[in-house]
């Protein structure tokens, strides 16, 4: 396999990770716009373990989607206290807090960035993308994805029907939280360097258009926006200068066509 | 007494929206909430359910007391309503909406995340299934919920209350809305379930309906009960056809 396709394929395996992170909370209601200080949290503290305590790669990378996740959770108590448009403010903010504090923290390199020597191959990122992939559309054919779209439709009546309102949204914004973390720290160990200019607001609104605009109705939905994302800048390479002018008409196009997203669905179960 | 609410008191901003109601019902026994618009009907069923903190006064369900706890554990209690202006999961296939619910019976993180199946043929989804097909809703199971009629959209948060198996019902206004044809089926419907041993408590202004449905009336006005006696007894006493129709036109 040519180097070039090879990078394609991690890209597109890292970003159904990540897109999956955002979709998450997205399902819950919440639009979370710190999905990228999450991958930021993921990917610095994955290449610290394996840089400084030897951790095998692949080790760390799970580390990382623990600390994302654990990290996740906490600051869903604030975060989650707010609504609608404020939440979106309030991970924005999340955003620009884990961005800035990592820009300063010289010993992950501070601005200069970060060096990750430990690699991790293909095959690994795309066994974690698959397992990431079967581990949600199993999720989401449980009582979670009634329960947590429940929570978004009506918090008052899904509460009556005695759901955990508060939990459901927690576990949604933890999980994604630590899916992002996961997404990272692949990231790191693949391409062995990070720089925490990437991750800011502009990377989490990208990974949220992926879910937009697969459509956060099927559990594919984000697989379907990450692939579209990530190969379709790709496929119009051959117009070279017009190629992202081509690309953002397209996603408007598709847009307006499917505001809900490109997939649809009858059910959680029958697709 | 299955559900005893005793001098219950809710202002919302320095009105008192209810005012030291009381009133009990017994196992079984189908009880009428009636009144003019803005009695605090619907208040009281949102205290009892735990929507709204009450003020001052106490709810019990079977003999215990239910003031403080969470709404969320009151359905698994045994306590499910359905909603005046309907509640549907607007995402949610009809068949999901009532899945919904079943979630009370069992709660917790490993019902949770129990799998119900890719195919068919799982319990839950097949006991939900059973139960839109006894209420002859089995052809909407797989749509989403919105955008159904509205009759239909009321029977299916009926089966969706039911679906939590619960022991007491509070039914709010449900014939409002309904053509005769479908109300006479909502009164069979409900007649059977009381039947089962479901204690239902229904607020309801077709006084037809609550006629052939309920024993007993407990009538509010501007938050206080005026009168509590029997259906039958209902058109004679003076206070409730005041509340309703105005001292002065009685007198004309």
């Amino acid at each position: 396999m040519s180097g070039y396709l090879e990078s394609v394929l991690v890209l597109l395996c890292i970003n159904t990770v990540l897109a999956y992170g955002a979709f998450l909370p997205m399902v819950a209601g919440q639009l979370n716009l710190g999905v990228a200080a999450f991958v930021a949290i993921g990917a610095y503290s994955g290449g610290y373990l394996s840089q400084t305590y030897n951790l095998p790669p692949v080790l760390a990378a799970l580390a990382a989607l623990l600390v994302a996740g654990l990290i996740g959770w906490l600051v869903a108590f604030p975060i989650l206290r707010t609504r609608g448009i404020y939440l979106a403010l309030a991970t924005f903010a999340l955003n620009q807090v884990v961005q800035g504090a990592i820009l300063n923290l010289n010993v992950v390199g501070g601005a200069s960035g970060y060096p990750v020597p430990a690699h991790i191959g293909f095959p690994v990122v795309a066994a974690f993308s698959l397992a990431v992939v079967v581990a949600i559309v199993a999720l989401f054919h449980t009582r979670f994805g009634i329960s947590v779209t429940a929570v978004s439709d009506d918090e008052g009546v899904a509460d009556l029907m005695g759901l955990s309102v508060r939990g459901l949204q927690t576990a949604a914004f933890a999980m994604g939280a630590a899916l992002a973390g996961l997404g990272g720290a692949l990231y790191a160990h693949h391409f062995n360097y990070i720089e925490a200019q990437n991750y800011g607001v502009l990377f989490s609104i990208y990974v949220v258009l992926y879910v937009l605009l697969g459509g956060t109705q099927t559990v594919y939905g984000p697989l379907l926006g990450a692939a579209v994302f990530t190969l379709l800048p790709e496929l119009l390479r051959g117009s070279a200068a017009w190629r992202y002018v081509i690309f953002a008409c397209l996603i408007i196009a598709i847009m307006s066509l499917r505001p809900q997203g490109v997939l649809l669905r009858k059910s959680w179960f029958s697709r | 007494m299955v559900l005893e609410v005793r001098n219950l008191s809710k202002s919302f901003g320095g009105l008192k929206v209810i005012d030291d109601l009381s009133f009990s019902v017994a196992r079984g026994e189908r009880l009428a909430l009636i009144g003019p618009n803005g009695a605090g009907k619907t208040t009281v069923f949102n205290l009892i359910t735990g929507v709204y903190a009450p003020d001052a006064g106490s709810i019990s369900l079977e003999g215990r007391d239910i003031s403080a706890l969470p709404s969320r554990f009151r359905i698994r209690r045994g306590l499910a309503r359905t909603f005046q202006n309907i509640r549907l999961m607007a995402h949610l296939t009809v068949l999901e909406n009532v899945m919904i619910a079943q979630y009370a019976r069992a709660p917790g993180i490993a019902s949770l995340l129990q799998p119900l199946g890719f195919g068919r043929g799982n319990r839950w989804r097949g006991e939900a299934r059973a139960a839109l097909a006894a209420a002859g809703l089995e052809r909407y199971a797989d749509q989403p919920a919105r955008g159904l009629p509205y009759g239909v959209q009321k029977r299916i948060e009926l089966v969706r209350a039911l679906a939590a198996a619960p022991r007491v019902l509070l039914l709010d206004e449900p014939a409002a809305g309904l053509n005769p044809t479908e109300s006479e089926a909502l009164h069979l419907a409900l007649d059977a379930i009381a039947r089962r041993g479901v204690t239902l408590v229904v607020v309801e202004h077709d006084m037809q309906f609550v006629g052939r449905l309920c024993e007993r009336v407990v009538v509010l006005n501007f938050g206080s009960k005026i009168a509590e006696c029997r259906v039958a007894e209902i058109q004679a006493d003076r206070r409730v056809r005041e509340a309703y129709l105005g001292a002065d036109e009685l007198a004309a």
